[in-house]
């Protein structure tokens, strides 16, 4: 319970008084500003957004796998039908779960715990952000209830197909995915706006740049990232929507207009975002590491000035999309080089983490077995990148299912492992109570084995060169083989697998909420401050006059000079 | 390794596969190293109880070499992989070797039109030899293909061949090939077009000199 | 109430204003998204000079002057607002705000002697980017001056006086904008 710092005269909690509680009851979840609140806000959306995701992928899968067949639960697939579901599982993945998980929801939350601060310094700006944010999750959901059915052109959006109802033959919600799309971006613009100006200014006192939490680094980076790259494509989005709606011919050859600019415009932004998504899971693996085995980040300035150099050459990359798209092929080069000398920070930042285990003392519960799957994945993600980084190599491989494997062995690892690693990590502090470890195990392992049977076999379709977007490869002879239908049907199963296991991460938070064990205030012994005050936190996160002051970086554990393993940030010397 | 599943079809698919192979070896290597090295470090330092974990800042020199040295070792790797991709990417994209015959290929929504000289052996006269979906060409000849599209973005992609060049309307693309190899085989289509995407399948024929010649005697039209 | 978090500022620079920059960097981004994209379609397609030659100079040019007149009276409010009197810069923000109305006056005036000429956004793709440059402009010069004149209002009691010098670092990239936006769209024929 917050202690009042002033004596109070009546007993109303609806009033604001210097303690202040904010909203109360249902009217809480549309006029709080309280960052905690608006960080569910973000997660609950964000993952009912994912089960819409995850079913699409079903739907989809079924088809591949028993082309032509009714799916339980949807029905008989059409072609039109099939493109508008990979388009939207993509563009929902991306915008509507990646993001707002990773970056919204527990940028709002961690932020200003773990500087120690009691909240955003923009609280209505975030409270705007998010009801954008809902507005553009409603939007992209109706487009695919209108008329003519929704967007499939794949999240890409390349025109002429995009751009005119006469190809696409979506023109309603050809323009409602653009819009939803449009304002997605407002909302995180205005998000990042908070997050930046939180971290830079309303640090604890003592709290240095380098004794911050490497999370906050990298939400905030990321965050300039996005800010930094996304403009283009909003004016890109304009041009578009223009030429759909109004019938302007920016990306209209027949109109002295450029199909290709939009490429241009939508990669400069499309590569960086990438990292935007990937920043924040590394940052939260980062947390977990330290936490579970005990040991200081190795070498973390180095990790920030990586991460920073690896957003700036993430600006330089961006034609690797490109390579066959016609372009002018010495520019293909360039971007050969630039695009594999960005493995070389990531490879940095694998290396480090990898040396942060060494000597380590290892507790291998779930947040600890999410977090290192991460890194394992992720690995194989990075470098089947190089084969696609390489412009020689990619003419076989663009639009290939080796480039779908590719980046779900980056994408899965950032959206659904990472934010599983930072869920069950920090449920406690977030919801009060303890997970059952057990069902989280389970649900570990029933998650990542099944994924890397459905796209290990994805490499192998691909160099087949089996092409993507396509609803049934019957068509193909060279395709239709019996041994890569059966591997398109064992990938679906184990899909299917995958999706049944994740009933029991649903089951573990049911029960946890209502009867698992009550969290204390920093059960995993960690540094950073968040963990210094109650699980759940309370409006306003600390007493006002006990907002914590820091004495030392987030990773001091196993100093040698300590009875104990770890340093809280907030103890005096 | 896609020779274990494609056959090399053209006279640059072996120099592409080469470069996968080069690639997969390097980065193979590399996995495997950081792979091992993660999950034995993991095994290696599992919580014992009454033992501390080892209190390492990364800061100092002797330290940072650990992480500095391998990645130093990547860029190394990287350069050589750029200088073999230069080769290759080259040698399909940038050269463009003297044609024996050249041919258009028109995408649109959702077929594909293949323009064949006649009998005459030049292409845009009136004896010219139009099939959809079905491209014929004669083993061991160069080819410069014209690639064109009708109105959206399409891709023109045969991988038996290695190769893909995206169809931009208001452009015709320049490229080459050469056959290496009979038989008929697939043509996708690798750039999303609408609905009937998955339904541009075609195909090419790739015949010896004698039967090709057959087929243009018996396709070329009339003169009027 | 404000949080405790607003009142630090652990770089020295106050939160407003840091928000502020931020918000111009990804401004900076969009219009040089849009103006680039312009720039590279005006480099492939010389006979777009023969329909920019159609653009009115002159008014482009009193449009100018009032933008950065604008502009001036924005720095006398800020000037105002420094000494404490917020009465006066409020109403320097109320000329300001007078200058944005007058340069949206003028600019309606000039498309609707365009669009009755024949010349609309769909009539070829320099008028589309004429259009949507300078309507996305002019629309941020509409949110500039509904913003101001909350600011104003507030202002004029002495409350918020900081915001004074915030709001007046968005117009003068509005200005800013406008600057880039003179040359390609007007002078460049």
């Amino acid at each position: 319970m917050v202690e009042p710092a002033v004596d109070l005269t009546h007993h109303d909690h609806h009033h604001d008084h210097h303690a202040h509680h904010g909203p109360e009851g249902l009217l809480k979840y549309i006029w709080s500003t309280d960052h905690k609140i608006i960080a569910m806000q973000y997660l609950f959306t964000g993952m009912a957004m994912a089960v819409i995701g995850g079913f699409m992928a079903y739907v989809f899968r079924m088809q591949l796998a028993f082309p032509g067949l009714s799916v339980p639960g949807y029905g008989v697939v059409s072609p039109g039908e099939y493109n508008s579901l990979v388009t939207n599982h993509g563009t929902i993945m991306i915008f509507w779960v990646a993001m707002p998980v990773l970056i919204a929801a527990f940028g709002n939350f961690l932020i200003p715990l773990m500087i120690g601060a009691d909240d955003m310094v923009f609280p209505r700006i975030n409270r705007l952000s998010f009801q954008v944010f809902f507005v553009s999750a409603v939007l992209i959901l109706a487009s695919l209830f209108v008329e003519g059915g929704g967007f499939a052109g794949a999240w890409t959006a390349y025109p002429p197909l995009s751009a005119n109802e006469a190809y696409n033959l979506t023109p309603l919600g050809s323009s409602l995915w653009l819009i939803a799309v449009a304002l997605e971006f407002v909302a995180f613009l205005l998000g990042g706006i908070n997050f930046i100006t939180t971290l830079m200014n309303s640090r604890a006192p003592g709290m240095r740049a380098f004794d911050v939490p490497v999370v906050v680094w990298m939400i905030v980076i990321a965050s300039i990232l996005f800010m930094l790259s996304v403009g283009p494509l909003i004016a890109g989005a304009v041009m578009l929507l223009f030429d759909q709606t109004l019938g302007t011919g920016f990306f209209d050859p027949g109109r002295g207009g450029d199909p290709i600019l939009w490429q241009h415009l939508f990669w400069f932004f499309g590569h960086p975002e990438v990292y935007v998504v990937l920043l924040p899971a590394m940052g939260v693996v980062a947390e977990i590491i330290t936490t579970f085995a005990r040991k200081k980040l190795f070498a973390y300035r180095t990790v920030i000035f990586t991460v920073v150099a690896t957003g700036v050459l993430s600006f330089f990359v961006w034609a690797h999309h490109q390579f066959i798209a016609g372009i002018d092929p010495r520019m293909a080069n360039l971007f050969t080089i630039t695009t594999l000398l960005i493995s070389v920070p990531i490879a940095e930042l694998c290396f480090v983490y990898i040396a942060t285990l060494y000597g380590g003392s290892i507790t291998l519960n779930t947040p600890m077995l999410w977090a290192l799957a991460f890194i394992a994945e992720f690995l194989i993600g990075g470098v089947t990148g190089i084969f696609l980084g390489a412009a020689g190599a990619d003419v076989f491989f663009h639009d290939t299912y080796f480039v779908l494997a590719h980046f779900h062995y980056t994408f899965f690892p950032i959206a659904i492992i990472g934010t599983f690693a930072a869920l069950t990590y920090w449920f406690p502090k977030m919801f009060g109570k303890m997970l059952d470890d057990r069902l989280g195990k389970i649900h570990f392992w029933g998650t990542i084995l099944p994924f890397n049977f459905i796209f290990i076999p994805l490499f192998v379709l691909g160099m087949g060169g089996q092409h993507r977007r396509i609803y049934n490869y019957n068509h193909f002879p060279e395709l239709s083989v019996d041994w890569m239908q059966n591997t398109r049907i064992f990938a679906t199963v184990s899909l299917l697998i995958m999706l049944a296991f994740q009933v029991v991460f649903f089951v573990n938070v049911i029960k946890s909420w209502r009867s698992g064990e009550k969290a204390p205030k920093n059960p995993w012994k960690a540094n950073s401050l968040e963990w210094t005050t109650e699980s759940p936190p309370p409006h306003g996160n600390w007493p006002p006059s006990e907002l914590p002051n820091v004495y030392r970086g987030p990773y001091e554990y196993s100093h040698p000079d300590r009875e104990e393993d770890y340093w809280p940030q907030n103890l005096p010397a | 390794m896609i020779d274990f599943i494609l056959s090399q079809g053209s006279s640059y698919a072996a120099g592409l596969d080469r470069l996968v192979l080069l690639i997969l070896l390097i980065v193979g290597f590399w996995f495997l190293l950081a792979q091992s090295i993660f999950f034995g470090f993991i095994m290696k330092f599992r919580a014992k109880p009454g033992q501390k974990a080892q209190y390492i800042t990364g800061k100092e020199k002797h330290q940072k070499r650990w992480v500095t040295y391998p990645h130093l070792a990547v860029l190394v790797f990287d350069v050589a992989i750029v200088i073999a991709s230069f080769n290759v990417w080259y040698t399909i994209k940038m050269d463009l070797p003297p044609a024996d015959a050249e041919i258009r290929v028109i995408g649109q929504q959702w077929a594909w039109t293949f323009q064949h000289p006649g009998a005459d052996g030049t292409l845009d006269t009136p004896d010219d030899i139009f099939t959809i979906d079905e491209l014929h060409v004669e083993n061991g000849k160069t080819y410069h293909y014209k690639l064109e599209s009708r109105d959206v973005l399409h891709d023109f992609s045969v991988p038996v061949w290695r190769l893909k060049q995206d169809a931009v309307p208001g452009r015709s693309i320049t490229g080459w090939f050469q056959p290496t190899e009979s038989g008929t085989f697939d043509v996708q289509c690798a750039e999303i077009c609408g609905f009937g995407h998955g339904l541009m399948a075609a195909r090419v024929i790739v015949e010896d000199a004698g039967q090709h010649a057959d087929w243009v005697a018996a396709n070329t039209p009339e003169a009027s | 109430m404000k949080p405790i978090a607003t009142t630090r500022s652990a770089t020295g620079i106050q939160t407003g204003k840091l928000a502020v920059w931020w918000v111009l960097a990804s401004e900076v981004v969009i219009f040089g998204g849009l103006l680039a994209s312009y720039i590279m379609h005006r480099l492939g397609h010389p006979e777009w000079a023969d329909a920019a030659a159609v653009t009115n100079t002159t008014i482009g040019a009193i449009n100018t002057f009032v933008l950065l007149t604008s502009s001036l009276t924005a720095v006398l409010a800020h000037q105002a607002a420094e000494r404490g009197d917020g009465p006066r810069a409020a109403r320097f923000l109320g000329f300001t705000i007078l200058g944005a109305l007058t340069f949206i006056g003028i600019k309606a005036y000039e498309w609707s002697y365009e669009i009755s000429h024949g010349y609309t956004i769909l009539t070829n793709t320099f008028w589309s980017f004429y259009y949507t440059a300078a309507g996305l402009h002019a629309l941020h010069v509409i949110a500039g001056a509904i913003i101001m004149g909350f600011v104003a209002l507030d202002a004029r009691k002495n409350i918020e006086l900081h915001r004074v010098e915030l709001i007046g670092i968005y117009w003068h990239f509005v200005d800013v904008v406008w600057i880039f936006l003179f040359p390609l769209l007007y002078i460049a024929k």
